[in-house]
Parts: structure tokens; sequence; C-alpha cells
């Protein structure tokens, strides 16, 4: 039970299973229950999301610590607590799978058809297993959470995707499991010299600076393949481009949060000295990939394959802020991290749309759109300005604020890192450029329906966010500001620590 | 109030045109925006005059807070001060001129209201940008501008080379808005805010503070100094970035007037201004302002000479122009390269709009080698265009005679090395300019006509709606110089400026411009009329001559012909390799390189499985198998561990 008597993160993150086994037990002819499953994920996931509300009018923003904890002894010989809670940290990454989720259940509305009820179901699961993630305060449930996302979204990629759909979902499976082995070793290591999971008090607990080490390669292991970072993100590539179009924007729009957050709630406060001491490794293979994944998608001849390399990208500005241990480079990732949330999955959204219309991917197979769809040009123009970072929306407000950390870490970072800024816009607007402006040249497009007032509903919360985010970001930085400031302060005090412990050494 | 409405009404006017366009229809989109520019321009008229004139207080519109990361605080706020007035007055009228010139020049085109919502949008941005009271709303409104001028470019999006040319101009003004970036990061890390009251209250005690790049300290001033002028460069479109605006014509013409001549171009002049109190102490990064600026005046003037395309020769101009304010805020003459950007705001967009208008008379010839012969047929036009030219050669008593003569001065007065290259650039730059003024005016209205019989017919006067916003641009290229000279740089410059530009003590290049010798002061006006000598002998009296040269010089006139071959060093040094690169990066980097390791692995392991299932009786086995290896090498490891503890 929680301060408040409700148990509102446990709602949030059961309520899908919920219905999930409503659906599990729909009976009737196929169409029929298509039909009810799509209805129960999409009253389910919007009921959830109400209910998550809860987080974003309930919380506090001036306290640093947990909220909304809930406590119940699950393994008490082994120490091992269910403790869900959240922090500024993750309560708007709860909030932006609980958004995401019915947006990704609509989309999936029509383009759809074959085994709706387990599609559905496995949406559920994903949901549960996200929120999970970001709520647990107990290392065990965690990471139970974070391997349980792994199987549906396995599913989703390996029965609903495209042709290749089997190659790309074992590969996620392995990149991520060979990470998550690495991680489940560090778990029991920590497990054994702490005594404890409990996230909060390993979070200030000492570890020795030689086991840091390990511990910070382990736990970048599995992080890094998450996020993903160069040269572990091939296998980010090749799933988006099989998965179904919901099934891209979840991936791109959480899951490759999970990785990002793991930095920010274990190996940053756990392995301050060791953070400190990898971070030019960080920042080299950051910088990578920025500028080299950001050529690599300037080749690209399928767009979401362009897309996912964009996102390899964004990422890796995102972990320069992790890293830069100051609170604008922190305060900008984690705002970049919610803004690619939201602009990467609404890009994969408008290639949804036009695959449903043309079955392809293939960019030379578009051109002058914007005759024909003319409000599909607009919305795909303002995802593509936010993916740039253009000021006003919101992919330039973290990606700015990284640049001011990393320039108080280095001017060649902030250099390279921001290269993105050039890079980026090349290959969007070249995208653009081929897929929305030119002539109509093609017969086949000529017929080409503009956005139905479905994908318009899709669409429109995230229009909200993009700009709302831009213009006025102090509604989502204001969550966190006061967990940042913490963490950068137990960051400093831990090297302040060390630096003294090592002048006694020596 | 007055200052807030100037701001936000052609934002109101973009945003119903846009949403609603397509609904209301094109001449209530039409209607809206015009409306909300002159709304606009009464505003900035009334809030120019009140600070100004009626001693109205200077301050500040606070709107709301926009971002906030410990220490790194910046506000929505509007700047409201003489700098902030003239630039806000300057920009609404000339835009309000340029929508109503639309109506005549847009009829007839299939989106007319979406042109109308991006050039209010395009105004908005704009005036964001010069009435900002920090450096990162002045970079929303600086990559506002940029968009904008990106869609305009690209407005008849059908065509290739509109798509290419919108490009080419955003990625060229990102690479100068990277610099412009990591200044604004310098900034804060030097002063610990971006807010410009702050940062010019604390110029005086960050004077010594050092940065360390490439193997050197630097004076952080100096850095700042320089990463601004890269933003400025890009877009100001000065050498080296100067790429993007000649390919920015396949415009819209009135675009090329509001974007291209008038008012976003002149952005990286107004930051000059802007971030005076800073660049004052900087004069390592003036001096290197100055010598950029004098280069590509003379540069760019040298290719005016040799371009047929009527609005790309006018698009040099611009160029040439832009780099004479630069010299002038190099050496310290901020309130003269303001004076010019103003001036050369009426005189530019008239030029383009009068170019426009013989386009529209031409049935869309732009080449002015198949023109000639027009001046009986348009008059109008041709008298307009007269009153531009000169405006921009200088001749007394226009506009240009006033602010050109002035930075010539002042480069002059500045005393330094750099200054007296400046003066001689923008001397020989002065003679081009004329020069190409002249060959423009005749190449295009005067000798024989090149034109087919049929389009000769068709000649005629532009519609009244275009050719008012023309006469009213030709009467402020006639009179914004004398009316202005002496408030913005005579003795009253104080007054006027009130603060809003500031000078070191030391800074006295105004005051002396007053004393540099009468050959510097008449040197300008005898070169200009030299020029325009020049351009009469070569293309009315001799017109075999200009060919004749040509093929005497051929080299020579190939390389201003081609523009220097910049685009293609560019091409064959930049874009070509970074093409090839990204094809490297994936083929071999990701496909080959890194992919192969996994997926030989992959095919590794199915070997070694295809051999193992010999042994075993199927896949089920092999996975326990790995499972239990899996679990010793586990616990094997953790046993390790607790040996160590």
């Amino acid at each position: 039970m929680n301060q408040m008597g409700f148990p509102l993160l446990s709602l949030v993150t059961w309520m899908p299973l919920v219905g999930g086994v409503v659906i599990m037990f729909l009976r009737g002819e196929a169409a029929v229950v298509a039909a009810q499953s799509r209805l129960v994920a999409l009253v389910t996931s919007t009921i959830v999301f109400l209910l998550s509300l809860g987080l974003w009018f309930g919380f506090n923003s001036a306290d640093p610590g947990f909220q909304f904890v809930e406590q119940v002894p699950w393994l008490p010989q082994w120490g091992i607590t269910y403790k869900m809670g959240v922090d500024g940290i993750s309560v708007l990454f709860v909030l932006l799978s609980t958004v995401l989720t019915p947006i990704c259940v609509l989309a999936s509305w029509e383009s759809i058809t074959s085994r709706v009820r387990e599609y559905m179901l496995s949406f559920l699961v994903l949901e549960t297993m996200m929120v999970g993630m970001f709520c647990a305060l107990d290392f065990f449930v965690f990471y139970m959470f974070f391997e349980g996302v792994l199987l549906p979204m396995y599913l989703i990629i390996g029965v609903w995707g495209g042709p290749r759909r089997v190659y790309a979902a074992v590969k996620f499976f392995l990149y991520t499991l060979a990470g998550s082995v690495l991680m489940l070793l560090a778990l029991l290591a920590v497990w054994l010299v702490a005594g404890t999971t409990d996230i909060p008090t390993l979070m200030h607990y000492s570890f020795p600076v030689g086991m840091q080490d390990w511990l910070f390669f382990a736990f970048l292991a599995s992080f890094a393949v998450k996020v993903p970072m160069w040269p572990v993100h091939t296998w980010l590539p090749d799933a988006h481009v099989e998965a179904p179009t919901a099934g891209s924007v979840i991936l791109a729009g959480v899951l490759l949060k999970m990785g990002a957050y793991g930095f920010l709630r274990f190996s940053l406060p756990m392995l301050p000295v060791a953070s400190a001491t990898f971070a030019p490794l960080i920042f080299a293979l950051s910088v990578v990939a920025v500028v080299y994944t950001s050529f690599v998608a300037l080749a690209q001849q399928d767009m979401k394959k362009l897309i996912a390399y964009s996102s390899v990208a964004h990422m890796g500005v995102v972990t320069i802020g992790i890293f830069t241990f100051n609170v604008q480079g922190i305060s900008g990732a984690l705002l970049q991290m919610l803004s690619h949330g939201i602009v990467s999955g609404a890009l994969f959204l408008c290639v949804g749309v036009v695959y449903d219309r043309m079955h392809t991917r293939e960019i030379a197979r578009y051109g002058g759109l914007a005759d024909r769809m003319p409000v599909y040009a607009f919305l795909f123009m303002l995802f593509t300005l936010a993916s740039m970072g253009l000021p006003g929306t919101s992919g330039f407000v973290g990606e700015f604020l990284v640049l001011v950390g990393a320039f108080e870490v280095n001017f060649w970072l902030a250099l390279f890192g921001s290269l993105g800024m050039i890079l980026g816009t090349a290959y969007m607007l070249y995208l653009y450029r081929r897929v929305i402006f030119g002539a109509l040249t093609r017969a086949d497009l000529r017929s080409i329906k503009d956005v139905s007032p479905r994908e318009v509903m899709v669409f429109a919360p995230l229009v909200v966010i993009t700009l709302w985010m831009g213009v006025y970001p102090l509604s989502f930085t204001g969550f966190w500001e006061a967990s940042v400031h913490a963490l950068v302060m137990h960051q400093q005090a831990a090297l302040a620590g060390a630096v003294k412990l090592a002048g006694v050494v020596h | 109030m007055l200052f807030a409405t100037a701001v936000f009404a052609p934002l109101f006017g973009a945003a119903v045109a846009g949403l609603f366009g397509k609904l209301i229809g094109d001449r209530a989109a039409q209607a809206v925006t015009i409306f909300c520019m002159v709304l606009a321009s009464v505003c900035a008229i009334g809030a120019f005059v009140a600070l100004v004139y009626g001693g109205a207080a200077p301050g500040t519109v606070p709107i709301a807070t926009w971002l906030k990361a410990g220490s790194f605080e910046v506000d929505w706020q509007l700047r409201y001060d003489a700098l902030a007035a003239v630039m806000v007055l300057m920009v609404t009228v000339v835009s309000t001129l340029i929508h109503i010139y639309s109506v005549g020049y847009m009829h007839g085109d299939s989106a007319v209201w979406k042109f109308f919502s991006y050039l209010s949008l395009f105004s908005f941005s704009m005036l964001m940008l010069v009435s900002s009271n920090n450096l990162l709303q002045l970079f929303f409104g600086w990559e506002g501008v940029g968009l904008m001028s990106y869609l305009l470019i690209g407005f008849w999006y059908d065509r290739p080379s509109a798509c290419a040319a919108a490009i080419k101009a955003f990625i060229v003004n990102r690479i100068g808005d990277l610099g412009f970036a990591l200044g604004i990061a310098l900034v804060f890390v030097v002063f610990g805010t971006i807010s410009f009251p702050q940062i010019f209250a604390a110029v005086g005690a960050h004077q010594t503070a050092m940065f360390h790049l490439l193997g050197t300290d630097w004076r952080a001033y100096e850095v700042i100094g320089v990463l601004l002028f890269i933003g400025a460069m890009g877009k100001s479109a000065q050498l080296g970035l100067h790429v993007w605006l000649p390919d920015a014509m396949e415009g819209p013409t009135p675009v090329s007037a509001l974007i291209h001549a008038a008012t976003m171009v002149t952005a990286g002049v107004f930051l000059m201004a802007r971030f005076s109190p800073v660049l004052e102490y900087a004069p390592g990064a003036l001096a290197f302002v100055t010598f950029i600026g004098a280069t590509t005046a003379l540069f760019a003037a040298t290719i005016g000479c040799a371009q047929n395309d009527i609005k790309r020769v006018i698009a040099y101009s611009t160029c040439s122009q832009l780099g004479y304010m630069f010299v002038a805020a190099g050496v310290g003459a901020y309130q003269a390269s303001i004076f010019h950007l103003l001036t050369h705001a009426f005189f530019k967009a008239l030029l383009f709009l009068g170019a426009g208008s013989v386009i529209h008379a031409m049935s869309g010839e732009q080449d002015m080698r198949r023109m000639g012969g027009l001046w009986k047929k348009i008059p109008l036009t041709y008298m307009v265009m007269w009153a531009g030219s000169l405006a921009l050669g200088g001749v007394f008593p226009f506009s240009g005679y006033f602010s050109k003569d002035a930075i010539l001065e002042a480069a002059w007065a500045a005393g330094t090395g750099v200054g007296y290259y400046g003066f001689w650039c923008g001397l020989m730059a002065a003679l081009l300019t004329a020069f190409y003024s002249w060959r423009l005016l005749l190449m295009t209205f005067h000798g024989t006509p090149k034109a087919d019989e049929h389009t000769m017919q068709h000649v005629h006067e532009s519609p009244w709606v275009m050719m008012g916003p023309l006469l009213l641009l030709a009467l402020g290229a006639l009179t914004v110089g004398f009316s202005f000279d002496s408030q913005m740089i005579g003795a009253g410059w104080e007054h006027f400026w009130n603060g809003s530009i500031a000078v070191a003590p030391t800074n006295h290049v105004l005051a002396n411009m007053e004393h540099v010798p009468g050959w510097v002061k008449a040197a300008p006006s005898v070169i200009g009329l030299a020029g325009i000598a020049l351009a009469y002998y070569l293309y009315m009296a001799v017109p075999s001559l200009p060919a004749m040269l040509a093929a005497r010089f051929r080299p020579i006139y190939l390389l201003l012909l081609n523009k220097w071959y910049v685009d293609e060093l560019y091409d064959w040094l930049l874009v070509r390799p970074a093409m090839a690169l990204a094809r490297l990066a994936w083929q071999i980097g990701d496909v080959t390189i890194i992919d192969g390791v996994p997926n030989g692995l992959a095919s590794l392991t199915e070997r070694l499985a295809g051999r193992a299932a010999r042994f075993e009786t199927g896949s089920l086995a092999v996975y326990a198998f790995t499972m239990l290896i899996g679990l010793v090498v586990a616990s094997g490891f953790v046993l390790l561990l607790m040996m160590v503890r």
C-alpha cells in the first residue's frame, strides 16, 4: 500500500492484463472476436491511460524521491520485495507508455487482420511489462519486467511482421538476451554484496571501486543493446523494418528508452565512480552513433530503415546527455527521450499510413504525395521538423540542452555530438523531398487517399504533445527538476568521496 | 501592447490562412493576412514613434517561461528598444507591401492561401528574431525564418530545381546554425545566462575569461564572437556559406524580395548589432567579420557582373551588400550597418519586385539576353527600376548614397589594416555594383528587343496591386536615406539608439567619419558614376564589345559566369564524398562488418548444432545443453566472486 492507500501504480501496471484475460475468453466467430478484441484493447488501454493521469496530477514535483510507493513482501527469505514507485525520472515514461499503447491499438485497427485477438493480447501484455519496468523499485522485479518486455515484442515482430520477420525477431531476441544475461550476473553480484535488491537502498550503496568497473560493463552490455548504442545497433533497423507499424512505434517510442532509463536508474547512482571513469568511452560511442548512423541513414532506400537509423543517432544524443553528469545534460537527455518517443513513433505511423495504402516502404516508389495528401504532407512535415530539432518542436529543446550540457564538458563533444543538427536536416529533408515533393508521376499514386478521420485521431495527440513540448517544455522538465538535481548532487558527492578515499590510500 | 500586437498579428493571420485557407478560400486568406500585416505595421509605426520621438521607455514584454534546467533559464519575452523597434518597423512595412504585391503576382496559382500563410508565418518568425530578449528566442526566430525560407523556396515543389534549392538553403543555413548554437552554449558557460540584459550587464566582469581550444587559450569573447558570426555567415550568405542564396531564386519573386533581400538575410547583421556590447570587446572576431564581409562584397559583385538571369544578378548584389554591412559592423560602426540594412531593405525589395514585374510582363522569362527594348512598353516599371538602381549605386540623393558612403568612410576611419582592406574592397565593389546595375537596366530595357514577337506583343504593365507597392518602395528608396542619416549615424545617434547599440568608450568611428580626407568622401560617388559610364559604353555605345571581351578573356569570363566554381568545388569536395561515405558506412560498415559478426556466429552455431544434432536427438536437447553450460558458467562466476570476497 502506498501513502495514499490506493495502489495506483499496481493498477496501472496490471490493468492491461485484466483486459488481456477478457480477450482470452472471447468466443464466437473470427470476425466478431477480432472486432471485440480491438474494442477491449482500446477500452482497456484508454482506462489505463486515464488512470495514469493520476500520476500527472498527483505527482509532487518538489520531492526528488520516490512517490506512490507500494510495498508487499514477496520472497522475504531472499530479501526480495514487490516494490513499486516512481520518481521524477521515471514518472513520465510510465505516461509515455500509457499514451502510446492506445494509439498503437488504434493504429492497428485496420492494418492487422490475422490473429487479431493474439495481437491485441500481446500489446496489453507489453503494456504491463513496460509500465512495470518503469515502476519497479526492486531490482529483481525490475529484471523480470525488463526481460518480460522481450516476449510480447518478439511475438509481435515474429508473427505479424514482414517477410524477413523470423530473422529480425531472432536477432532482436538474441541481442537483447545476450546483454541481459550479463545484467543477471550483475544482479546476482549486487545482491550478494549488498544483501538487498531494493533499488532506493542500492542507489545509495557504495560499491567498491574495482567492482563498480565490471558491474558497469555488465550493465552497459545490457543497456547499450537496448539504447541501442553503436556498434550493437544493427538489430534495430531489421526489427523496425519487419515489425508491424504499431510494433515499430512501441519499439522506438518506449523500448529504446529502457536502456537509457537503465543508465539513469542504475549505472549513474549506483556506480558513480565507474560512470565517471568510463564516460569518455560512452561519449566516443555516442559521437560515433550520431555521425556514423546519420550517414548510414542518408543512404537508405527504405523509409522505415531510415527512421530506424535516425533513432540510433538521436539516442546517441541521449547517452551523451546522460553522461555529462550535469543538470542541463541529463534534463536534456530526458526531454530528448520523451520527444524521441513521440516523434519517432509518429514518424513510423507516417510510414504506416502510406504502407497501408501502397504496401511498400521503398522511398523510390513514392513522390509528389503533397498534391493528393495535403494533410498527410503537413503531418509528415511537422514530425520531420521535430526530428531535425527545429525550435518550437519537442526535438529542439532536449537536443539543445544536451548541447549546453556537453559544452560544459568539452567543446569537441558538443560540436561532434551536434553534427546531427546538420546531418539530420540532410537525411530527413532528403526523405521528405523524395516522398512528398516532386511531381506525381506514378499512376498508382494518383488515386491515393489522404489520412482518414481515424488516422487523424491517431496523430492528433502526438501533434499536440510535440508542439507543447517545444513551446512550453516546463510542464515536463518540472517533473524531474528535483530528481535530476538530486542525482547530480549524489554523483558529485560520490566522486568527491572517491577522490578523498584515493587521497588516503596514496 | 502596441509592440506585442505588431509581433503577434502576423502569427494570427498565418494561423487563420494556414488552417482554414482551404475552407475560406484564397480571397479571404489574402484579406486576413493582409489585414493582420497592416495592423502590425500600424502598431509598429506607433511603437517606433512612441519610443524614439515620444519618449516612451524601452522595456520588455514578458510572455512565459520557456525552459529551465538548473541555472539554464530562458523566457519567452519581447525586447522593446530602439534597435528592435527599427527592425520591427522595417519588417512589417516591407512585408505588408510584399503581401499586397503578391496578390497580383501569385494570381492564378493553385495554392494562394498557403503562400500567404507562409509569408505571414515568415514575418512572425522574423519579428520574433528581432524582438527577442535572449539568444535562444532569437535562435527560435532564426530557425523559423530558415524553415519558412525552405518552404517558400520549395513552394513550387513539383520542380526538381526548386526542391534542390530549398534543401540546399536549409542545410547550408544549418551549418551556420551549429556555430550559432555552440556560441550560445559558450555564452551560457561564460556568463551563466543567455538573457540579453544580464549578459550586457556582466560584460565588464568576464573580460579576462579564457577558453581553451586547439591547444591555445583564447579570450572567451573572441570565441563567442567568431561562433556567432559563423551563424551570421550562414544566414546572411557570406563567403563560403553564400552558395544557397542565388539558388534560392527558384522561389516566387515576392519571396526573393521579402526573405532573400529585405529581411531574413539581414538577420546576421542584426545579430552583430544586437550583440554589440560584447563584440566591442572582441577585436579579433570583429577583424574577422570585416575581412569576410569585405571579401564577400567584392567577390559577389564580380559574379554579379557576368550573370544573365535577372534575379541572380540581384541575388549576388544582395550578397555583396550584406558584405558591406558586415564591414561596418566589423569596424564598430554598427549604427551604419543597421542604417544600410534599412535602406537596402527598401531598394533591394524594390529591385526584386521590379524584376518580378519585368518577368511578369515577359511571360516568365528571366534571361536578360532575351529581353531588351522594354522601356517604352512598361515605363512605370522602368522608372522604379531606375530608382532602385540609383539607390543601390549610391547616387545622391537616393538612400544608398548615404548608407554606403557611411560604411566606406567608417572603414577608412577605423584606421586599422583590416579597415583599409574593407575600404578598398568596398570601393572596388562599388564600381562593380554600379556596373552590373546599369548592365541590368540596359540589357533589360534598352537595345533591340530579343524576345519573340508573340512575347513582345504580350508585354504589359503590371496591375495596380503590384505597381502600388513598387511606387511606395521607390519612395522609400528615395527618402529613407536622408531622413534617417543624421539621426542614425550623425551626432544624435546616441539619442536615437538610446543604448540599444552599445560601443566601447574607445570606439570613435562614427565621430572620426566626419574627418576622413575629402577624396575618401568623394571616391564612392565618382567611382559609381564611372561604373555607370562603363556599363553605358559597353552595352549601349558599343554593344558588340561585351561578347568580344568575353571571348578575349575567356577564362576570367567563365570563372565569373560559373560563380568561381564554388558549387562545383563543394559538390566535389563535400557532397559526393558524403554520399559515398554514407553508402560505404551502410554497406561495408553495417552490413558487412558489424552484422558480419553475429551472422557469422549464427551460421557457425548452425554448423555446430548440425554436428551436435548427430549426437543428440533434437534441438530441444541442444537448448538444454546450452542452458546447462550457461548455468555452470554463471554459478562458477558467482562462486568465484564469493571467494574473492
